[in-house]
């Protein structure tokens, strides 16, 4: 039985699922039912400086897009940071991190970029028995406007300064986390390690506008008529988030640094490409806003499974292993020959690959065959893009088959090659290097 | 009235019943459920429900517009194609056209819900009161169509939007034709023919003369000699006789008549219904009649048919509502004699059938069904008059491609012709086809026998 144990710099969970910063880690009473339901650990919503704390609006917070039956595709969210007082939610931290000594907790951390407000929150933090820091540098709206959230994380060096001053100020673990409302996420991620920390998390929320209203020409959600950017999240961003987990698992400046993955984390599946594009564990929120504490269940189950399967024991085993074989565009092999392949016993004969190769790709799908309706690939004019595979509503149905070595490639009329070759040394390529002779 | 009183009776059941009974047999989509069966659609490339349909609408394209908060666009894509789109909604074979070619039955046996989609667009148009033609210049042309029946109703609409006058004479006192007499009347409640009708002819540029029967009150030539072009879309008057001992006893009815009736009727209490019923046929109109017996509340119905089940007309679907509500599908029986007794039905002999080397015989074995009331609905047949030499065809008029018949000037389409298959939305194609044809000789200045020189 897979073991799905997590020790994320030094900070122990029965399991990598954890609920990132958000609503759904607002105060005590949710953090008790996820403990209860199974979740491995939670960041606490970001705690402010002590004080009168921030307010939020009091119109709708969210807005989202669906796709086919409705289903939540993505969210959009205006939510500050905790708007209630800073003692209440130490006090409900260390209670809760009391009841649940197995679990992971994390304070989400949001104060001023001046060395004082993080000197003066750390110790406080630090004596709840909190496992562990999580500094919010991603947060994009509102907070941002006030210098703060995704202010500090699009400017590396203020990360660098602040991740140092924690450093500096708390023996407990510091995860910086990172917004992705920036050119290069490696930049970031790099200043983050150099100012020290001991891991990061991204990303963050996205900028986004969800929708308009068309009858009021307000954007969505819409506060009285008007709207503001929000925090984008959900399935929709996970192909973002993966992209930048990757890039950090792969920089050499940043290869090793723990990465807690977070961006559209919804079924054990996206969890466990997570992990294997480089991150310790994974940090959840909007699928447990969509379905409720209950679908970690499922996520264990469906993980531990597939480790069972194909023989990981720990998580040591899987994370990271994908990351070799993320590349640049330049290395990829060009002798690599592949061609759709239609099963023609699951095919449904809803002609969408045709169209979709006759209209807008390479002309390579019959529609009639001897005057019958009929799809087939043809295979001296596929390019092997994918795009029927993708369009196609059955799934499996539609596979990319590679040709083997010594097979002739009827769209070139070539002999595929056994050797690898890339960009980097093809005759069209005036940079091309020379071969060594 | 006692429910299970023996003869032929009216209120057998109370106001409330009758009520259900009655009511839509597949109530509207709401919008919440029309955009769940909308998502279904997969917006095939040249889809094949598109071309099962008789009047190929662009069915992916008005989904789509369904699933994008566009039901009026979509109710447009509809009536482009088929001006009764919203009573072909509610009475196509759906199961044996668009929805038996959907892609979804391959992938996991379960269409998208096609008919009930496009009753919830053009529900919506119609109930908005959006309408989505207007005519063309004047032509200064006339037609008369003699029919206002669904291949009438579609030939005059679409003459009207090129601008023509047209001029509908129709038999009844009503118009609509099958859709206001010859449809059971769960199909299309709340009048729906006659609001159709009306949103038909608010066009405008149409007039309808009702009670004008061809052959009595007026002749094709007489039409011929007042108008550019005259088309035909008048249906089968005639009924199939039994021809056995007992057929004019009373309580033997001819089921187009009663599901008629029952239409025309009210307050369905007051029409009269056996206790035992016997329907003779396999197709549509055998189910409509059974179907509704039972629903006016007669205790026992028994579908005969002389062939199995396989030859039936009637669809599955047709066939497994007939089973749903009680009524008894019995096959390869045909009709010996009707049973009288103190001068009434009493109940009916039938002889079994069996087919051999491919002909239907009667096996000699015989029973008796107790009923006492009978329907016959064993076909419908071509019967006129008044249409001087024009050719008919294994008993129906003969027409080319175009519905043109073999009289210059005169056109044809709907149940009428030889060639249909009896169903309102291939009438209906047939009719905007035929308006097409006639709309492109006028158009020319040319009668089509002139313009083959």
């Amino acid at each position: 039985m897979a073991d799905l144990r997590n020790n994320f710099v030094g900070i122990k969970s029965p399991n990598p699922f954890w609920l990132a910063s958000a609503p759904p880690t607002d105060k005590a009473y949710n953090v008790e039912r996820a403990f209860k339901a199974g979740w491995g650990g939670v960041v606490w919503k970001t705690l402010g400086e002590e004080g009168p704390p921030v307010v939020n609006v009091n119109g709708p917070r969210y807005g989202a897009i669906w796709g086919a039956d409705r289903r939540l595709l993505g969210l959009n969210n205006i939510e500050l940071i905790t708007d209630r007082d800073l003692q209440t939610n130490l006090r409900e931290m260390k209670q809760v991190k009391m009841n649940w000594p197995d679990r992971a907790l994390i304070a989400s951390i949001m104060v001023p970029c001046e060395e004082e407000s993080w000197k003066a929150i750390l110790p406080l933090v630090e004596e709840t028995g909190a496992d562990g820091i999580e500094l919010n540098f991603g947060c994009p709206h509102g907070m941002s406007e006030r210098g703060m959230g995704a202010a500090v994380g699009q400017v590396p060096e203020y990360i660098e300064m602040v991740v140092r001053w924690c450093k500096q100020y708390t023996r407990m673990p510091v995860i910086t986390k990172l917004t992705p409302n920036i050119t290069d996420i490696r930049r970031p991620a790099r200043a983050a390690k150099q100012g020290g920390t001991d891991a990061v998390s991204l990303i963050n929320t996205i900028n986004s506008i969800t929708s308009v209203n068309l009858d009021t020409f307000s954007p969505e959600p819409s506060i009285d008529g008007r709207g503001s950017h929000g925090g984008y999240c959900g399935p929709a961003v996970k192909p973002i988030a993966l992209n930048m987990v990757a890039e950090i698992a792969r920089d050499p400046e940043t290869s090793g640094l723990p990465i807690s993955g977070i961006g559209g984390v919804t079924t054990w599946r996206d969890a466990a490409e997570f992990l294997v594009l480089g991150a310790g564990n994974v940090q959840v929120c909007t699928a447990a806003m969509t379905y409720g504490f209950k679908i970690v269940d499922e996520m264990i189950s469906g993980l531990a499974a597939w480790m069972d399967e194909k023989g990981h024991r720990t998580l040591d085993d899987i994370t990271g292993r994908a990351v070799p074989n993320v590349s640049d565009w330049q290395y990829l092999n060009l002798n690599y020959i592949a061609k759709a392949k239609i099963d023609q016993d699951a095919c449904i004969k809803c002609g969408r690959c045709h169209i979709a190769c006759e209209d807008t790709s390479h002309q390579a799908i019959t529609n009639f065959v001897d005057g019958v309706r009929h799809f087939e690939v043809m295979e001296d004019e596929c390019v092997g893009c994918n795009l029927c595979v993708n369009v196609c509503p059955v799934e499996n149905c539609i596979t990319m088959e590679g040709l083997p070595a010594g097979a002739l490639d009827e769209r070139t009329g070539k002999v595929v090659e056994s050797t690898y070759a890339n960009w980097t040394t093809h005759p069209n390529n005036p940079m091309a290097r020379q071969a060594a002779e | 009235m006692e429910r299970l009183e023996t003869g032929i009776h009216a209120g057998r059941l109370s106001p409330a019943e009758y009520d259900d009974n009655f009511s839509d047999l597949h109530p509207r989509l709401d919008k919440h459920e029309a955009l769940v069966a909308s998502d279904r659609c997969y917006f095939c490339y040249d889809a094949p429900c598109m071309t099962a349909c008789p009047t190929s609408i662009d069915i992916p394209l008005f989904i789509r517009q369904i699933s994008t908060g566009n039901p009026i666009g979509s109710a447009k894509t509809i009536f482009d194609q088929n001006i009764l789109g919203g009573m072909c909604a509610r009475v196509c074979p759906t199961e044996e056209l668009c929805e038996q070619a959907c892609v979804r039955n391959t992938a996991e046996e379960k269409p998208v819900e096609i008919g009930r989609l496009q009753r919830y667009a053009t529900d919506t148009a119609m109930n908005a009161g959006k309408q989505f033609y207007s005519r063309a210049a004047s032509s200064g042309r006339k037609i008369a169509v003699i029919g206002a029946g669904p291949a009438g109703l579609a030939a005059a609409h679409r003459l009207a939007v090129k601008g023509h006058d047209v001029v509908i004479y129709d038999a009844k006192p009503k118009s609509g034709g099958l859709n206001e007499y010859g449809i059971a009347t769960y199909k299309s409640v709340d009048d729906f023919a006659q609001k159709e009708v009306d949103y038909v002819l608010s066009i405008g540029g149409i007039e309808v003369k009702n009670g004008q029967l061809l052959g009595r009150d007026f002749s094709l030539s007489d039409l011929q000699a007042q108008y550019d072009a005259v088309f035909l879309g008048i249906g089968l008057a005639g009924v199939n006789a039994l021809k056995v001992d007992g057929e004019s006893l009373p309580g033997v009815e001819d089921a187009v008549d009663f599901i008629a009736k029952l239409r025309q009727s009210g307050d369905k209490g007051t029409v009269a219904i056996g206790r035992r019923v016997v329907v003779l046929g396999g197709g549509m109109t055998a189910i409509d009649a059974a179907v509704q017996a039972k629903l006016l509340g007669a205790e026992e119905v028994t579908i005969c048919y002389r062939r199995g089940k396989e030859h039936m007309n009637a669809s599955e679907f047709e066939q497994d509502l007939a089973a749903s509500k009680g009524v008894i599908i019995r096959h390869w029986l045909a009709p010996k004699s009707i049973v009288a007794k103190n001068g009434a039905v009493a109940g009916i002999e039938v002889e079994y059938t069996a087919l051999a080397e491919g002909r239907l015989v009667t096996t000699g074995e015989t029973g008796v069904i107790a009923a006492d009331q009978i329907f016959k609905a064993i076909g419908q047949t071509f019967e006129a008059s008044g249409l001087g030499a024009l050719r008919t065809e294994a008993g129906r008029i003969a027409i080319d491609g175009e519905g043109r018949t073999s009289i210059e000037g005169v056109w044809a389409g709907g149940d009428c012709v030889l060639g249909g298959d009896d169903l309102t939305v291939s009438a209906v194609a047939q009719g905007r086809d035929a308006a097409e044809s006639i709309n492109r000789v006028l158009a020319a200045g040319l009668q089509p026998a002139v313009a083959v020189a």
